[in-house]
């Protein structure tokens, strides 16, 4: 069976800043995507990047999953290990169940980081199993990583950063968004994203929501409806839209199972995007040896993923006896303080207040 | 509910209809581990990704309880069906690896 030092699920921007800490430290690591190729949700990400430090602020996140798959491919400590899918990991045991192009086998790290990313949320109406029907992550592979449009008139539900970027892009690809539609009383995401679809012309309806897909073997219209404080569709309201695509924007769950499957303690914090893994100030699970980052310890952006990757790089190195006691001490305040300043702004104060419940369950377990 | 309402697939490996949810939860199944069994929903293979939280919302709403005090189905390893013979093969590829042929439930539960 193969043995490593440091194994990473995921090679998004979290699981590249993991691989590249622990290998400057001198420490072996196997980095494992089910894609082709690393970068997660970067890859996809033709606009320019809002929430970002100073050295990369308005770069495309397309680029910067370039620059960050060039840099672990040309680590020699980083052995990168693409079509390869995490099936699980035997806690007792120590191993790591994954399907590779040549079968299913087994790999025994001494540390595991899972950065396996996040999963799309699906909404319950009518019709919403008839092809045509697509998670906005769906939409964007199709157009921006294989070049193949969705369809020719789009009904977006959704209005968060997710619903409003990928209307832009499907627009820039020549597709008709008809509208965006939106749940809450106010647009989920940022004024400059949503100023830039409404200056296209798209509709952003608040309060209003889908009520039902229809068509034969596939969509051809959708019904949508103004939804009232209980979020119950007000009669008398419908607008029937002739659309062949609805696109599903309605948040993201972490993709945890591995942690839960594995054993780790688990918390249900919404403002983080539902269950979480509980984990410390070294992005450490309560499962010793196995730490998280990015999207699957909350659901954030690219920026906090990078930094919490390398965070938790850090510590997989430093408990592997490779890290001098001083050095890790400055470098885990120095990525500490760049995430409290990533954190920093009114876009985060619902994740601020999501990692305090955190914060608190770690403190109800120290106090046991 | 109206008939279209309960027709609204949740578990799409599975086909599982709303109307199918709902009526093992007013029969008395109130945990995702319940559910799952009488009615499949998230024993397809995307294992409960897209239907887990739909359906833990569905018994949520019927007790009136948050969805963090629904009882969450435990997760097993391999997160996907595989053919048995391949993890045997690592199990005799190997002494010390998993116990994985002593999962209870075999290999899609
Ligand atoms: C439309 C859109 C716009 C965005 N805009 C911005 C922005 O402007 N600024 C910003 O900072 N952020 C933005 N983000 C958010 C950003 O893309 C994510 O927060 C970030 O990619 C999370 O990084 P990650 O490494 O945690 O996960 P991901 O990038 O999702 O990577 C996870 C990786 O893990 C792999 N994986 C999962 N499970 C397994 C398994 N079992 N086995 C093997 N591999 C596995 C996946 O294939 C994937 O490659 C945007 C996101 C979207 C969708």
């Amino acid at each position: 069976m193969k043995k490593t030092e440091v194994a990473i699920v995921g090679a998004g921007p979290a699981g590249i800043c993991a691989a590249l800490e622990a290998a400057s430290y001198g420490v072996e690591v196997t980095l494992i995507d089910r894609g082709e190729a690393p970068g997660g949700q970067l890859v996809k990400q033709t606009h320019k990047f809002f929430g970002w430090h100073e050295k990369s602020a308005g770069t495309r996140g397309i680029i910067i999953a370039q620059d960050l798959a060039k840099k672990a491919k040309e680590d020699p400590n980083i052995y990168f290990l693409g079509s390869t899918e995490a099936l699980g990991y035997y806690q007792d045991d120590g191993v790591l169940l994954v399907e590779t192009p040549d079968g299913i086998k087994g790999i025994k790290p001494e540390r595991l980081v899972i950065a396996a990313g996040a999963s799309e949320k699906m909404l319950l109406f009518p019709g919403n199993d008839l092809p045509g029907v697509y998670g906005a992550g769906a939409v964007q592979t199709l157009m921006n990583v294989y070049g193949v449009r969705p369809g020719q008139n789009v009904l977006m539900i959704g209005s968060g950063n997710i619903g409003l970027i990928v209307s832009y892009q499907l627009v820039q690809a020549g597709v008709h968004v008809e509208a965006v539609v939106e749940g809450l009383p106010q647009i989920g995401g940022y004024a400059v994203h949503a100023s830039k679809i409404r200056r296209l012309g798209i509709p952003i309806l608040t309060r209003h929501s889908i009520k039902e897909a229809y068509g034969g073997r596939y969509v051809e219209g959708a019904v949508i409806w103004e939804i009232d404080d209980n979020w119950q569709g007000i009669p008398g309201t419908e607008q029937d839209l002739k659309v062949d695509v609805v696109c599903l924007a309605v948040g993201l769950s972490p993709l945890c199972e591995f942690l839960w499957q594995a054993g780790a303690e688990m918390s249900y914090i919404p403002a983080l995007g539902g269950f979480v893994p509980i984990y410390d100030e070294n992005m450490e699970t309560t499962l010793k040896g196995v730490y998280v980052a990015g999207d699957v310890a909350s659901i954030e952006e690219a920026s906090t993923a990078m930094a919490e990757g390398y965070l938790a790089g850090l510590a997989a190195a430093h408990s592997l006896g490779k890290v001098p006691e001083d050095e890790f001490k400055s470098k885990k305040q120095a990525y500490a303080t760049e995430l409290e300043q990533l954190r920093a702004g009114p876009t985060s104060e619902k994740i601020v207040s999501g990692l305090s419940v955190l914060r608190e369950q770690i403190g109800k377990r120290v106090s046991l | 509910m109206s008939k279209n309402e309960e027709d609204i697939i949740v578990c799409r490996c599975e086909d599982i209809t709303l109307g199918e949810i709902r009526k093992v939860i007013r029969e008395g199944a109130t945990t995702l581990d319940e559910v799952k069994r009488i009615t499949r929903a998230g024993m397809g293979p995307c294992q409960g990704r897209t239907c887990r939280l739909l359906v833990a919302g569905e018994i949520a709403n019927y007790l009136g309880k948050p969805v963090s005090e629904i009882l969450q189905s435990s997760y097993r390893p391999p997160f996907k069906p595989v053919k048995m013979g391949d993890l045997a093969q690592i199990h005799e590829g190997n002494g010390d690896c998993c116990d994985c042929d002593s999962e209870e439930e075999g290999v899609n539960s």
